[in-house]
């Protein structure tokens, strides 16, 4: 509002007005922030309970599995006091919830090794397995939505639609066994199993392995890096990178015929620089949103990616954990994965708000 | 160095040259061994938690660790870290000489007390020994130079067999006890072949070759071993070759790689067979007896496994101590049809129950019972196949509330009947679901028994019981594929066990 007593012109008027929207908006935008924190919150506790609950309820315990030949009642009662599962589930969850408030998740049964660690030490290589992936399916699939535009009407675009549709409708696991056979098999340039070649001596402090090997220059170890990840991101690229030219493409070809573009066009400016630089900022919006949303997909996809190419990530530790009904382990994953699912729809939801001028004036 | 992009272009490049330069090692002389394994190792204490009794992983801890008696590739038993071992004229004492000159892979000397300390420790139940209940009939260990001794608190003739079985392992106790339980999971120590060089869980272990191991140093130096758990991973990447050695895969992509590598298929000891529940139609020794004819055993292993396994009729193999090859159950369709109609049914009325199978866990295990229940429905028995995770049978198995029917393998590396028919079988057992008092009558006296082929003789009568009544039905023995570069020539082990220390170059 303005000053009291003071009359100022229309101009400085409507300037304050405009402060006073822009305030209103970055007001709105944090309390649909704090909304979104006390949300996820609930979320995360939601998840926390079914977990908890549905690992026990389910058929199959760990007791049970590592019973020996000639158990005796007592035995069975021993072990199960042992792993702290003779309590009532409420109990269970309560113990365990307030170990989580300090930042113990338990042990886990098969390893014996703190959970909140060992789920720690392999979200790095799943995270780079991730953004890998992501970076190959947005290059990939900006690059055919990009050609199927430019070269839109002639058999080009009709090829990389049919190659969308077939990249779309076979999963990333099949992908990851084609891809074995060709890239591991027949032309054997690439590692088809784990994350780093075991005789190398790594000089990490983190298990962040591909970004500090370029922090620290080393180039070779970088490769290998590379070498061992590049069929299993592939293979969880391909059917993302199939959407993101699918939809691209779609929002490119609407942007087209907008009359700004129309105008550029006219203007004498090439078609490559019509699309690029006029029509793809428009048109880039809700893709930007669809690939946030795929990313979280993406993590979820790596678990039975990183199996097949035995990557030591938090998917195949997964996996293990839920064979061996090692129920801590279990816990721990899936709340990280739920952190991350929705720490990264908070984000997306925020930069969306961010770069969208109509969301951020409310 | 400047970071200028034509620097990182080049030395991308290098590296990329240089990591692709490791990459076909079929091809160049083998120094490092790399083996394609199919399962992980989580932990690395072998004698708590659940990897203790996982016999898939043994093979992994015997590179590392000894047992205190070595078990040999056809099972039997030789001196190990144990020289001699017995029991006193009235089964109240056990006596064991342990070997000198024997060192940890810390280079301290492996002595008496150590023996001493892991029996006395996998007795402890606070460790979380999962055979507590066997090594706790032993007490009060005495160390006396290289001899070690102990009252036997309840007489168990298998006792020195689990000392090449499931957690028999002996464990460094001055370096247990210095780094403890964490410690010893971080820097695991043994005197087995094979030194623990690093491990990533999930992914690998590379092992060093102990030089100084007691049974000769190893021919391979450096071994890796990659945890590999896909079959189709495994075949490809010892197709590519970048491993030198895997094994467990489909026994036909074994029979298309076998010509242009070396190939062993050998008998393991693991079986296959049907839990029979003695619940609702079950408690028909007809249906049970038809159900168990019906079964052409040789035509599914020949059709499914490509003829990959050896047909049994007891819940012993041939290695095993108290096979009797003169226990026989024929495939006898019409006998089948037969037994059903004496109970009242046939194709036109057939019995009905549920049969319950993995899919997937063992080699065509959820193919065989579709076939079997094929069979059946050949002879007049309808079987509804109910398909579960190998977690909920052992839930199942434990409560007693299996199907009429469960397939299931049973493994039994020390080729004790007790620890085949015995845990199978016996009613108290919790791997039993079979609670005939008869059956436990006759089972009971033998846990027991002193006089060895006594026991052996008593439980082939067993098996001979179960046979006539067809109380179980045993199916196959199964075959471990096991595939290798043309450099490498490797030992099968009757237990299953893939153990490097037994691989030589060819």
């Amino acid at each position: 509002m303005p000053p009291h007593g003071y009359s100022p012109s229309g101009a400085v008027l409507n300037e304050w007005a405009r402060g006073d929207l822009a305030v209103t908006g970055q007001m709105q935008l944090f309390g649909r922030f704090l909304v979104r924190l006390m949300t996820t919150a609930i979320t995360l506790l939601g998840v926390a309970v079914i977990v908890f609950v549905v690992i026990r309820v389910v058929p199959g315990n760990p007791i049970a599995m590592m019973l020996p030949p000639g158990a005796t009642e007592a035995d069975i009662a021993t072990l199960t006091a042992l792993y702290g599962l003779d309590k009532s589930i409420f109990q269970q969850f309560v113990i365990w919830a307030g170990g989580v408030l300090q930042g113990d998740f338990g042990m886990s049964i098969t390893t014996r090794q703190p959970v909140l660690a060992l789920v720690m030490g392999r979200l790095p290589a799943t995270l780079e397995l991730s953004v890998m992936a992501l970076v190959m399916a947005v290059f990939l699939g900006g690059a055919a939505a990009l050609g199927g535009t430019l070269r839109r009407g002639t058999r080009t675009e009709g090829a990389i639609d049919v190659g969308a549709g077939m990249a779309l409708s076979v999963p990333d696991f099949l992908w990851g066994l084609v891809l074995i056979l060709i890239f591991g098999v027949l032309w054997p340039v690439f590692h088809i199993s784990g994350r780093v070649t075991p005789s190398l001596d790594l000089p990490f402090s983190s298990n962040f392995y591909l970004f500090e090997s370029l922090l620290r220059f080393r180039f070779d170890l970088w490769a290998d890096i590379v070498s061992h990840m590049f069929l299993p991101a592939l293979a969880l690229a391909i059917p993302l990178a199939a959407i993101i030219a699918q939809l691209l493409k779609q929002s490119l070809k609407e942007t087209m015929h907008l009359d700004y573009v129309t105008l550029a066009r006219t203007k004498g400016y090439s078609e490559i620089h019509v699309i690029t630089r006029e029509a793809l900022p428009n048109a880039i919006l809700p893709t930007l949103t669809l690939v946030g949303v795929q990313f979280t997909f993406l993590i979820g996809g790596t678990v039975i990616i990183e199996r097949l190419f035995s990557y030591e990530g938090l998917g195949n530790m997964a996996i293990d954990a839920v064979i061996n009904r090692d129920l801590p382990l279990i816990q721990g994953i899936v709340i990280l994965f739920a952190v991350i699912f929705t720490g990264v729809n908070l984000l997306v939801d925020l930069s969306y708000a961010l770069l969208n001028p109509r969301l951020r004036h409310g | 160095m400047e970071l200028t992009r034509r620097n990182v272009m080049k030395m991308t490049a290098a590296g990329t040259a240089l990591a692709a330069s490791g990459l076909p090692l079929g091809a160049q002389a083998i120094d490092e061994l790399v083996i394609a394994y199919n399962v992980n190792l989580p932990a690395w204490d072998p004698t708590t938690g659940p990897s203790a009794v996982n016999p898939t992983i043994q093979g992994l801890y015997q590179s590392v660790f000894d047992q205190f008696i070595l078990q040999q590739p056809d099972l039997k038993p030789a001196p190990g870290l144990l020289t001699e071992w017995g029991w006193n004229e009235d089964r109240t004492k056990v006596s064991m000489t342990v070997r000198e000159g024997v060192t940890w892979h810390d280079g301290s000397p492996f002595t008496a007390e150590d023996v001493a300390w892991s029996l006395a420790r996998a007795a402890d139940p606070a460790t979380g020994n999962p055979i507590n209940f066997v090594w706790s009939t032993l007490a009060n260990f005495a160390v006396d130079g290289n001899t070690v001794t102990a009252d036997v608190k309840q007489f168990d003739p298998t006792i020195f067999k689990w000392m090449y079985f499931l957690t028999g392992y002996v464990l460094p106790k001055a370096y247990f006890e210095k780094v403890g339980a964490e410690g010893f999971e971080a820097a695991p120590i043994g005197t087995g072949p094979y030194m623990v060089e690093k491990f990533e869980r999930n992914a690998f272990v590379r092992l060093k070759a102990n030089e100084s191991y007691w049974g000769g140093a190893p021919e391979f130096k450096t071994v890796t071993i990659k945890f590999v758990t896909d079959a189709a991973a495994r075949v490809a990447e010892i197709e590519s070759g970048a491993s030198h050695v895997t094994l467990e895969m489909p026994y036909e992509e074994y029979d298309r790689l076998k010509g242009g590598m070396n190939g062993v298929a050998a008998p393991i000891s693991d079986i296959g067979m049907i839990f029979l529940n003695d619940i609702d139609v079950m408690l028909d020794p007809n249906v049970r007896k038809a159900a168990a004819l019906a079964i052409d055993k040789q035509t599914i292993i020949d059709r499914l496994l490509s003829g990959y396994g050896v047909k049994i009729d007891t819940l012993q193999t041939p290695e095993y101590d108290a096979y009797d090859a003169s226990i026989t159950v024929p495939y006898d369709e019409a006998g089948a049809i037969a037994a059903l109609a004496a109970s009242g049914f046939g194709p036109d009325n057939p019995v009905k129950f549920t049969i319950q199978t993995t899919k997937g866990f063992k080699p065509k295990d959820y193919e065989m019972v579709q076939a079997i229940v094929g069979l059946w429905r050949k002879v007049g028995i309808e079987a509804e196949i109910e398909v579960y995770e190998i977690a909920k049978h052992y839930e199942l198995r434990a409560a007693d509330t299996l199907a009429p029917a469960a397939f299931y393998n049973w493994g039994n590396s020390v080729g004790d009947p007790t620890t085949s028919t015995g845990f199978a079988m016996f009613g108290p057992s919790p791997h039993s679901v079979w609670d005939g008092e008869d059956l436990i009558g006759m089972i009971g006296p033998l846990w027991g028994e002193a006089d060895e082929a006594k026991r052996i003789a008593g439980w082939k009568a067993v098996d001979k019981f179960i046979a006539d009544n067809a109380l179980v039905i045993p199916l196959l023995q199964y075959v471990q594929p096991i595939l290798s570069a043309a450099g490498v020539v490797v030992t099968p082990h009757a237990s299953g066990a893939l153990l490097p220390h037994l691989m030589k170059r060819a």
